[in-house]
């Protein structure tokens, strides 16, 4: 596999690139600049860039007053933090009223690592996705990443992405057609299909090589964009491949498992396989041990294949 | 200031007080208490204070006003009502289904609400937010927002003190409603929220204490609040929560609860007004 890049690394090259074309572009932290890759902007656009210090909850409330001012607002912080601590304010100030903010979270999930259970947070997405217009990204490398925040800061409204604190693949080039609310199919199958995304896609391509072996003929997708959820792809793969497998780096209950079946049972019901985090906390240890241990790597991909196949 | 227009702010808050008791009492519900505690401070702002013209509500470079304390929202609409944004009649739809004028203010449902609040702590944080926006693009119009005594028990709330006086913002002036009352009783019993002016001090704010409820008062703390430089202004507006009804007043279980028939017709008429 190709070099490696962190997803935060990839949101803080884009904020100075975008923040150079666009005078509008106003970004917030929480005194994790250094964390979330934030600095460059702070460095390159002093006057745009404001610390809310550790105050999550006032973060993205002037978040919401700058855009409700006519700014473009990008808010950043710890994922954990960003979407639990301040969930609230993202529901009340940020939803309700449709403001044009872009909460870039980073640091989610498992591959926070050493830190623990208190900063990995595999609740996100779930609480995210439950507010009404609220558009859910998570990229899986540096590329999709950037390609994907471009159209989140160019469309109106609020956002929330999902981004990682780990080096990963870099998986795509700048070249890759990645559509905001569309799946992108990365390989064809017709005997199953694995809906994936942030750090799982890479793993779910490996997976695919390793069934394509044993004469199992997988289909791949990246749902890169939870909400609104493409639900075409989906009801194709389920008509197609009659059997899915969805994986996370997110808790089974409320994320892109249950956003894949939402859909399914409605439309066109096949059994499901969730590979992600199963109903517990984490802990502290280093990212692919803990990919390892919670059950969230190829190898658990291909387990989840080879039960439903 | 003369007499004659301390009379003319006076007849325009009693007026307010008057739609609002009428608009809960219609609505069967609603927070009467906190409006009418409200009332003169918000009559100040709209009638004297603030840049912002009726017709032409999203006006560039206007002044804005967000009402922390979402639930006195009913004093928010009847001002505007007053002030021209939309007929006294309309508001009376308050709390029905379909209504724009909902329980707790939408701002893309009504003319001339700047912010859709309702959850304690965010409207002031919010306005914390369009200050910043207003220095960043040089504009010399202010930003107001009206808080509860009680809402200060919200940890955001000093969040966004804290960064409104770190980022120097003499564009920003919030009010307190300080009427002692909240849903379970006094402040006092239920979580001290004194010394108010002294906690505002501690975070960097230029402080005036007045009496809510007298307009030569408000508008000195008005001026005051725009003449200071370098720093925000918290006024801190001593008042009675149920102002202007007697059977209302200082009475915490007035907060969330409509007056029935006759007491809102003893109310509105207590307030000069025809019921």
């Amino acid at each position: 596999m190709a070099n490696k890049v962190a997803t935060r690394e990839a949101y803080g090259e884009f904020l100075v690139t975008e923040g150079a074309v666009n005078e509008n572009l106003v970004v917030l932290d929480a005194d994790l600049s250094g964390s979330t890759k934030t600095n460059g902007f702070a460095k390159a656009f002093p006057d745009r860039f404001f610390n809310a210090g550790i105050a999550e909850q006032n973060l993205i409330g002037m978040a919401t007053g700058l855009a409700m001012s006519g700014k473009t607002v990008c808010a950043s912080t710890f994922a954990m933090f960003a979407s639990g601590r301040a969930f609230e304010i993202i529901r009340n100030s940020v939803g309700y009223t449709g403001a044009n903010v872009k909460v870039c979270a980073t640091h989610a999930g498992i591959t926070v690592g050493e830190d623990g259970a208190s900063h990995q947070t595999f609740e996100d997405i779930a609480l995210m996705r439950t507010i009404p217009g609220m558009t859910v990204v998570s990229p899986c490398d540096s590329e999709s990443a950037k390609l994907l925040l471009k159209q989140v800061v160019d469309m109106n409204g609020p956002a929330y992405v999902r981004l990682g604190r780990a080096a990963v693949p870099v998986f795509y080039d700048e070249t890759a057609k990645l559509e905001l609310g569309k799946g992108h199919q990365l390989r064809p199958g017709k005997d199953i299909t694995v809906i994936a995304n942030g750090i799982m896609v890479p793993s779910a391509m490996e997976a695919a090589s390793e069934m394509a072996e044993q004469g199992i003929d997988v289909r791949v997708i990246d749902m890169h964009t939870i909400k609104p959820i493409d639900e075409e792809i989906i009801i194709k793969a389920a008509k197609e491949t009659g059997k899915i497998v969805t994986a996370e780096e997110h808790s089974v209950i409320g994320g892109l498992g249950s956003a894949v079946s939402e859909v399914v049972t409605r439309e066109y019901p096949v059994k499901i396989k969730m590979v992600g985090q199963h109903d517990t906390f984490g802990e502290s240890g280093k990212p692919d041990e803990l990919r390892e241990k919670y059950g969230m790597t190829a190898k658990d991909i291909v387990k989840a294949v080879k039960e439903l196949y | 200031m003369i007499r004659e227009k301390i009379e003319y702010y006076e007849k325009i808050a009693q007026s307010v007080r008057i739609d609002v008791i009428k608009a809960v009492y219609n609505a069967g519900s609603g927070h009467p208490g906190g409006s009418l505690s409200a009332a003169d401070l918000l009559t100040a702002l709209y009638f004297g204070e603030m840049n912002i013209d009726p017709e032409n509500p999203d006006m560039e470079g206007r002044d804005k006003f967000v009402l922390s304390k979402g639930h006195a929202v009913p004093g928010q609409y009847a001002v505007l009502a007053e002030r021209g944004y939309y007929p006294v009649e309309d508001m009376m739809s308050l709390r029905k289904l379909g209504s724009p004028f909902q329980g707790h203010g939408n701002c893309h449902k009504v003319s001339g609400i700047e912010m859709s609040t309702g959850s304690l702590g965010q409207g002031v944080s919010v306005a914390v937010g369009m200050a910043i926006a207003n220095k960043l693009d040089k504009s010399d119009s202010r930003i107001y927002t009206l808080l509860g005594d009680g809402e200060l028990q919200e940890g955001l709330v000093w969040e966004a003190a804290m960064a409104a006086s770190h980022n120097k913002l003499d564009n920003f002036c919030a009010m307190i409603d300080w009427n002692g009352l909240q849903i379970d009783g006094k402040n006092e019993d239920v979580m001290r929220v004194a010394p108010i002016a002294e906690k505002f001090e501690a975070f960097g704010f230029h402080t005036v204490e007045i009496d809510g409820h007298n307009f030569e008062e408000i508008f000195g703390a008005l001026d005051e609040a725009r003449a200071t430089k370098g720093r925000p202004t918290a006024i801190i507006a001593k008042t009675i929560k149920g102002k202007g009804v007697s059977f209302m007043e200082d009475r915490a279980g007035w907060h969330g609860k409509a007056p029935d028939m006759k007491q809102a017709k003893e109310a509105v008429e207590e307030l000069g007004g025809e019921w």
